[in-house]
């Protein structure tokens, strides 16, 4: 059995972003996913990589431009007021077609906020992650082990697809520890003719570059980056059912709150009402066609968030009208209780004649 | 027959879409007759600014990337440090690297990056139709200065290498013109030593070149080329205002 | 849940490590766990807790409002959370640094003077590892040996000389009133 190690979210993240070969990460700190650029600070001389800090968020992410438009594996990480100053370049790397992580360890918001866990990035994650008709892949972990595992296939997604990735996690998952495994071995990135290294006169310029000045063509780009998302749509889809046998009361909830409400899930069936969990691991792309199809049979939704209700959006799109979607939510930094969603089950439970 | 002189390698064939009398062609040529006669065209990565240069990468002949407003020396930041063998170099315009880009200009310089940086200086914004840049002078009449630049209400002039001079990150700083012939002789020299010191690794080096903009001026080609040695050296004196190597010694650039 | 435990006093009393070696027991037995702190603004003499939760099933909610054992090693500590335990639950308390006593009926109170049983036995500031020594005895989360395997590990290398120390600290709170 592989080895298990107690660590950090934010440690054991950074740890896999090494195992997957990253040995580039431009930061600028910032509370509370500072042990990041800490951890990578110390490993990365070690392993012959590059750890920069940055003079702002806004370098910080130009440099993860640089390093991949010359074609290594580079990121980036931040938490919300910094990922709103990245968002500049983010649209830049989108729009190039380059490769790299992001990782946005969501504190309350909007403006400074505060520094306690929170989900309310989820509209700037999916859908407007900088300016322009653009997406990023957006990975939510729900455990420290997924902190890991979901850093690698960020990487290997992002540079498949050729766009950037974005691992949407929280302070209560950066903060916390938890046992992790990590894979003995990651594949080598694959060649990319595309990169900037140099023609030693052998082949004509490569070109970075997001500026196209004919509308035509510009559309025309756009529509082929597209098509592509439609790949990633079809393909890319990542997503977790818990206890949804015959669930009529369907709780959707991502990252840390989806875990809260696995234990408000188990009270509500412990009292007999037919409760389950669907939790989206993508947010994108969204698990659209799985939910919509449970829309069809289940009694109802109750969509959970530490933010004042924005993924409940998508649900009811995908829901569109088949099922009543409700929603509760903490915001501020507030961490729901597994008590207190439990007692939402039950009003809905009650509503409904389940119980 | 014996060919006396050909266009060189370093850029494309493609027309440029300069202005006439613009003498960003000139600095491109320079640039590019650098790399090719250091031998490291094919090396070489560029970085694009946002400005009248934006496109810059049709016209040089290497691996090109462009770079948000202001960025660039940050996106150089991460080619020269992802493939520190290349050898990089950033072509910006006044408003890219002395307003919006200062933060970033300011930094690599203190990080004493290994890169070149070609700083284009015509105290105009000239993409945009001819806005106040950070470099506009005192008095100078531009569309957003009607009266002329007020420097008690939209300030001073940025004077980058005097700037650049106190960041000891920096290995080279020089100013130079391309307003006659015997300037464009030394500004070549500069720029190939600014490309030279990389591949010595000293650090950062930065050629400002006091450049024309004939169209937002508002004045002839041969004007524009007057203004320049009477208005602007007087203000941004040419020079070498900084050569050392910082880069001696451990990498912390301690001796 | 196995244990269930929030662990609060000022920074630099070692909370923060306190219950990372009690979640690296729980991981060296096998056990589903997590480890949270609180984090803030403040850093040395601010204050600080974690919360630490063991069980056989995969952890819902790792942060703890209402622990069901909880050890307080300063009295603004002990003013904030002992109304929080749990009816039926437990309380550990540094009797050596926090002067009163809980009014409350409903949950087992263990007064452990910590701080003054390390340094009298010449380990002055490992009183966190004491009161981890008399929790195992009092709860019996893991066997001693497991903890001092714990301990091992989670003390970093730069500080290897501590180990024996924490691991005597370890036994003095374990062996601590029977």
């Amino acid at each position: 059995m592989a080895k298990k190690y107690l660590m950090k979210g934010n440690e054991a993240m950074a740890e896999a972003a090494l195992r997957a070969h990253c040995r580039h990460f431009f930061g600028y700190p910032i509370t509370p996913q500072t042990e990041v650029a800490a951890y990578m600070a110390k490993r990365m001389p070690k392993l012959g990589g590059t750890y920069l800090q940055a003079e702002s968020e806004i370098a910080a992410v130009n440099m993860v431009l640089g390093a991949a438009a010359a074609g290594v594996r580079a990121m980036t990480s931040s938490s919300s007021p910094g990922i709103s100053l990245k968002t500049e370049g983010i649209s830049y790397i989108a729009a190039s077609d380059l490769p790299a992580l992001i990782v946005n360890v969501m504190r309350g918001g909007p403006g400074l906020g505060g520094i306690q866990p929170s989900q309310s990035d989820y509209w700037q994650a999916t859908k407007a992650p900088g300016h322009g008709d653009a997406q990023l892949l957006v990975y939510a972990p729900s455990s420290v082990q997924e902190m890991v595992d979901l850093t690698i296939r960020a990487f290997e997604t992002a540079e498949r697809y050729r766009m950037p990735a974005m691992l949407l996690a929280d302070g209560m998952l950066g903060q916390m520890m938890e046992p992790v495994t990590f894979p003995d071995e990651v594949p080598l990135p694959a060649d990319k003719p595309w990169a900037l290294t140099g023609t030693k006169e052998q082949r004509d310029p490569n070109i970075v570059n997001s500026l196209y000045l004919t509308p035509s063509q510009l559309e025309a780009i756009v529509k082929d980056r597209f098509k592509r998302y439609e790949l990633v749509k079809a393909r890319e889809v990542l997503f977790e059912e818990y206890r949804m046998d015959g669930a009529e009361i369907v709780l959707v909830a991502y990252g840390a709150t989806a875990r809260i409400c696995k234990a408000a899930v188990d009270a509500a069936r412990e009292e007999g009402i037919p409760a389950g969990l669907f939790r989206p691991v993508t947010l994108w792309p969204f698990p659209e066609k799985e939910l919509s199809a449970i829309s069809g049979k289940a009694g109802q939704m109750l969509v959970v968030e530490m933010s004042m209700g924005q993924m409940v959006e998508d649900v009811r799109l995908a829901a569109n009208g088949r099922c009543p979607v409700s929603f509760y939510g903490r915001t501020g930094g507030m961490i729901p209780s597994p008590g207190e969603i439990a007692a939402e089950i039950r009003k809905l439970a009650g509503m409904k004649g389940v119980d | 027959m014996a060919v006396l002189f050909q266009k060189t390698k370093g850029l494309t064939d493609k027309e440029t879409h300069y202005c006439p009398g613009c003498t960003h062609g000139i600095v491109h040529r320079l640039v590019a007759e650098s790399l090719e006669e250091l031998g490291v065209l094919g090396d070489a990565i560029g970085v694009c600014p946002v400005g009248c240069a934006v496109m810059a990468y049709d016209y040089f002949n290497c691996d090109m990337v462009e770079a948000p407003h202001g960025r660039a020396p940050a996106v150089a930041t991460g080619i020269k440090r992802a493939r520190p063998g290349n050898v990089v170099f950033t072509y910006q315009g006044d408003g890219d690297l002395a307003a919006i880009g200062t933060a970033e200009t300011v930094h690599a310089a203190a990080r004493g990056e290994n890169l070149t940086v070609i700083f284009i200086n015509n105290a105009i914004y000239g993409m945009t139709g001819g806005q106040m840049a950070p470099t506009t002078l005192p008095g100078q009449v531009t569309q957003t200065t009607p009266y002329g630049r007020d420097v008690n209400y939209s300030g001073f002039p940025v004077r980058v290498c005097e700037l650049l001079r106190e960041v000891d990150g920096v290995a080279y700083a020089e100013r130079v013109a391309v307003n006659t012939v015997p300037h464009i002789l030394k500004a070549k020299a500069a720029i190939k030593k600014a490309f030279r010191n990389q591949l010595d690794g000293k650090g950062f080096s930065i050629v400002e070149v006091l450049s024309t903009c004939p169209t937002n001026w508002g004045m002839t080609p041969v004007e524009a080329l007057s203004w320049v040695e009477e208005k602007m050296i007087s203000y941004y004196p040419l020079g070498v205002y900084i050569d050392r190597n910082v880069h001696h010694g451990g990498k912390e650039g301690q001796a | 849940m196995i244990l269930n435990l929030l662990i609060a006093g000022f920074g630099g009393q070692g909370v923060l490590f306190m219950g990372k070696a009690a979640a690296e027991t729980a991981m060296l037995t096998g056990k589903e766990v997590s480890w949270l702190p609180s984090y803030g603004p403040e850093m040395r003499g601010g204050t600080a807790n974690c919360s630490v939760c063991i069980d056989d099933k995969p952890i819902s909610c790792p942060l703890i409002t209402e622990p069901e054992t909880l050890a307080v090693l300063n009295g603004p500590s002990f003013d904030k959370f002992i109304g929080a335990v749990k009816p039926g639950g437990r309380a550990f308390i540094d009797s050596s640094l926090i002067q009163k006593k809980t009014g409350r009926a409903d949950i087992a109170a263990f007064y452990i003077p910590a701080a003054t049983l390390a340094e009298e036995a010449g380990m002055k500031g490992l009183g966190n590892i004491v009161m981890l020594g008399a929790i195992a005895k009092e709860t019996g989360f893991a066997p001693l040996e497991t903890l001092e395997e714990a301990i091992r590990a989670v003390v970093p290398a730069s500080k290897s000389a501590l180990i024996d120390a924490n691991i005597r600290a370890l036994h003095l709170g374990y062996g601590y009133g029977g």
